[in-house]
């Protein structure tokens, strides 16, 4: 059996690596991307407690977590499209005004 | 060195590989596919768990609809190879100790309790759809309908923001 404590390690490095996309990358739908990265290292960590401890209670929240990331991902994407749509850019750098 | 270690090493490598590929490569398309490798990889790693109904759950909906959600959305709106700006430098020279400072931390946090944690179940048997379906209609069936609410609010969230105005 893999220890846990592996699985941990794993997960943690992958969130790492979210957040390092997600300040580096000036893309905004690159940028949500790395949102989702991290959401699925949290949902790694969630199985491996609910695998350490033999309880199913993790396998639900992974599944909430999921529901959750696919909400958030409609509607991100929807207000990506009409960000992109009037300032003509997907660069960040380029929508740092409320107002145009 | 057991199967199961030699199949985890490969497919956190494969995780890390891919997450590493999204940072670099500068296309969001590239982006995209390397991060649809990293959910493959870890719906291998619930399988080597045991988590079954989760793998499933992570390939249809992380991997199908959530990832063609994205890359229909890159290939709608034409996007094109970020570009390089002095924020970039900036995000670099803040970035790099934020995201140091993170990974120490968790590490820290891990090395602190991976002493009281206890040992995996050596079955390493499946979890039953079963025994998931029964905890998720029963204890958590009140978050479970709230979601359902959350779906809801989304879809209208997502039909008004696609609607132009008139």
């Amino acid at each position: 059996m893999v220890p846990t404590s592996y699985y941990l390690i794993l997960s943690a490095i992958l969130f790492g690596l979210g957040i390092v996309a997600f300040v580096f990358k000036r893309n905004i739908i690159t940028i949500f991307m790395a949102i989702e990265l991290m959401l699925n290292a949290v949902n790694l960590a969630f199985v491996a407690f609910s695998q350490s401890w033999g309880k199913t209670d993790g396998e639900v929240f992974v599944l909430f977590v999921i529901v959750v990331a696919a909400a958030e991902a409609a509607v991100g994407l929807g207000i990506i499209i009409l960000t992109a749509r009037n300032r003509r850019s997907l660069n960040v750098e380029r929508v740092d005004l409320l107002k145009l | 060195m057991t199967a199961s270690l030699v199949i985890f090493f490969v497919l956190a490598l494969l995780a890390i590989f891919a997450a590493v590929s999204l940072i670099l490569q500068r296309h969001p398309i590239h982006s995209a596919l390397s991060l649809i490798v990293v959910m493959v990889a870890l719906a291998g790693l619930y399988l080597l768990m045991g988590a079954e109904f989760v793998a499933a759950v992570q390939i249809i909906v992380y991997g199908g609809a959530i990832m063609v959600l994205f890359v229909f959305v890159i290939m709608l709106l034409n996007a094109e190879e970020e570009e390089r700006t002095n924020f970039s430098k900036l995000a670099t020279y803040a970035g790099i100790p934020l995201a140091l400072a993170i990974a120490g931390f968790i590490a820290a946090a891990i090395a602190r309790s991976s002493g009281s944690l206890p040992a995996p179940e050596p079955s390493g048997a499946l979890t039953s759809t079963k025994t998931l379906s029964n905890l998720l209609f029963s204890d958590f069936v009140y978050p479970f309908e709230l979601t359902s609410f959350l779906i809801l609010v989304a879809i209208l969230g997502a039909i008004v923001l696609a609607q132009r105005e008139n």
